[in-house]
């Protein structure tokens, strides 16, 4: 009888950590090293007067440890506090982190930085800090990937959407999975705004036809699609930093997108599938 | 006409329309003191080609437009001087709409952001004058990534995270509650003073008409914004200035301890 598990059973679900867990699956065995973890105690000061428990990491774990070896830090966002939503607190946290890495960077260490994001944006109680903390997050991104690559692993299921979609569209390698979703507006904000016949929210396959991970690979919006398993994931982001980064960043790539949108009739517009083949090409 | 378009026209001496479209994207060099400038704006468009981005909001065109106009600055100063950038602001969101969302607004406003990041990184002194609204993803595309925001002490000036009505649809609240609550709770109010409290305005111009500007306001803002340049060249290229001012140390203290203690226990 072997010990071998039947390898759905063997698989560990991405989508199921914490983010404290995924950045301990992304990082070498043994090498996952907290910064300004829970007991350092940088809350936010501005939940409680508006009567929300604050946390003491702010929903963002930050860790330092090696990726294949070389030195890494991994910025991840907590979807299970507050719809995984961008404070103060939070944000100086990532930014800080792209910021200590862009001068480890200068200084000639070869660090590599990943972003876990799985957030709804900017957290409507800190809206102006948050907002700022967004800009700054996206200052330090700019300047980072300059230095070096950046891969951003968007997952599920909350979805990465807000200011920090932006942030993901920044990133020089972005790993999803088929249950992510990535827009700029979450799909309740768009039917809010401009009403049922524009997008109907409740309409999920519809919703991942749009935005979805699958979707956004296939129309060359993500680099890489991988199943819900920690190691498959583990192993897109060390592929990403193995591969030289693209001469181009995608937010870079001005002319090939001004082209792209001047082809397309919004009267007559593509649908998903269509785009895919318009924009695709993989496959 | 939007305050964007007039204040671009009366500041860069005309209406910055750009042969090729968008005309939504408002683009015009223009002497700034002894110096060559560019101005640029987000104007409403009753005629743009996609519908949900014709009131003045950040969409699919509008992100890659503001790159390219942004980029060609760069790459035409890229052996010279570089010339500053003026963002001039009054965009009341981004564009919301399903075709925006298939076709990655998200990263058509990344576009616009990188462009502008570049330019600050490559010495292109970059100023966000905000002399309307200045909402959400809209302002993170065009402006929040100045060195320095400038911005008329006007009631029309409004910086926050989600607009006023949407705010209050999404957290169950009158307009009149979301209101009250920015009187409490310092970065949820929506004016421009409260922005300035938190250290994020380096100039707030007072005593302007932003509706109707007379000729000697122009010149005043005028001279406002070369200043704001002639302090943004003898500065950082990053947004540290932004954690600097006594303001920001008192109302951002936050902010600037996780960046003192991550430094800390950055290396272990």
């Amino acid at each position: 009888m072997s010990g071998a598990l039947p390898a759905a059973l063997a698989r560990q679900s991405f989508i199921e950590l914490t983010a404290r867990e995924r950045a301990r699956a992304l990082l070498d065995p043994g090498s996952f090293r907290e910064l300004l973890g829970p007991f350092d105690r940088l809350a936010s000061p501005w939940l409680e007067q508006q009567g929300v428990v604050p946390q003491e990491d702010d929903g963002v774990v930050l860790a330092r440890g090696l990726l294949g070896g070389a030195p890494a830090v991994v910025m991840a966002v907590e979807s299970g506090f507050q719809g995984g939503s961008v404070g103060e607190v939070g944000g100086a946290k990532i930014a800080a982190a792209l910021e200590a890495a862009l001068r480890d960077r200068q200084r000639g260490v070869p660090i590599r930085p990943v972003l876990v994001l799985e957030t709804g944006g900017v957290r409507l109680q800190e809206a102006n800090l948050g907002l700022a903390a967004v800009a700054e997050i996206h200052a330090a991104l700019v300047a980072l990937r300059r230095e070096a690559p950046v891969v951003g692993v968007v997952s599920g299921m909350v979805g990465c959407f807000g200011g920090m979609s932006i942030a993901a569209g920044l990133c020089s390698h972005l790993v999803v999975l088929r249950q992510a979703r990535l827009g700029l507006n979450g799909p309740e904000v768009v039917e809010q705004e401009a009403g049922l016949d524009e997008l109907d929210a409740a309409d999920r396959p519809l919703v991942w036809s749009l935005v979805g991970g699958e979707q956004r690979y296939l129309t060359g919006l993500a680099d890489a699609l991988v199943e819900d398993d920690a190691g498959a994931v583990s192993g897109a982001v060390r592929r990403a930093f193995a591969v030289p980064a693209p001469a181009a960043a995608r937010s870079e790539r001005v002319g090939l997108f001004l082209d792209r949108l001047a082809a397309i009739d919004p009267a007559a517009p593509p649908g998903a599938a269509a785009l895919r083949y318009a924009w695709g090409g993989r496959r | 006409m939007s305050r964007g378009a007039a204040w671009l026209a009366a500041l860069a001496g005309g209406d910055g329309l750009v042969p090729g479209g968008p005309a939504s994207v408002r683009m015009r060099d223009a002497p700034l003191g002894d110096e060559p400038a560019r101005f640029l704006a987000v104007v409403p468009d009753p005629e743009g080609r996609f519908p949900r981005a014709r009131g003045g909001e950040v969409g699919l065109e509008e992100g890659w437009a503001l790159a390219r106009h942004v980029r060609a600055a760069i790459e035409a100063d890229a052996a010279g001087p570089r010339r500053a950038l003026v963002a001039v602001v009054d965009v009341p969101s981004q564009a919301y709409g399903r075709l925006e969302e298939l076709l990655g607004l998200h990263l058509a406003c990344a576009a616009a952001v990188d462009a502008y990041a570049s330019a600050r990184l490559a010495g292109h002194p970059v100023v966000a004058l905000l002399v309307g609204r200045a909402m959400s993803g809209g302002f993170l595309a065009h402006g929040y990534q100045a060195n320095r925001i400038v911005a008329l002490d006007d009631a029309g000036v409004q910086v926050h995270a989600m607009g006023k009505s949407s705010a209050a649809r999404v957290t169950r609240r009158t307009v009149a509650e979301v209101e009250a609550l920015g009187e409490k709770v310092l970065p949820m109010a929506y004016g421009v003073r409260a922005l300035a409290q938190l250290g994020l305005v380096h100039r707030l111009i007072e005593g302007v008409s932003a509706d109707a500007p007379s000729g000697h306001d122009v010149a005043r803002v005028r001279r406002e914004i070369a200043a704001a340049v002639a302090d943004a060249r003898s500065g950082p290229r990053d947004l540290s200035p932004r954690l600097a001012s006594p303001a920001a140390r008192a109302r951002r203290a936050a902010s600037i301890e996780v960046r003192r203690r991550l430094a800390e226990q950055w290396d272990g």
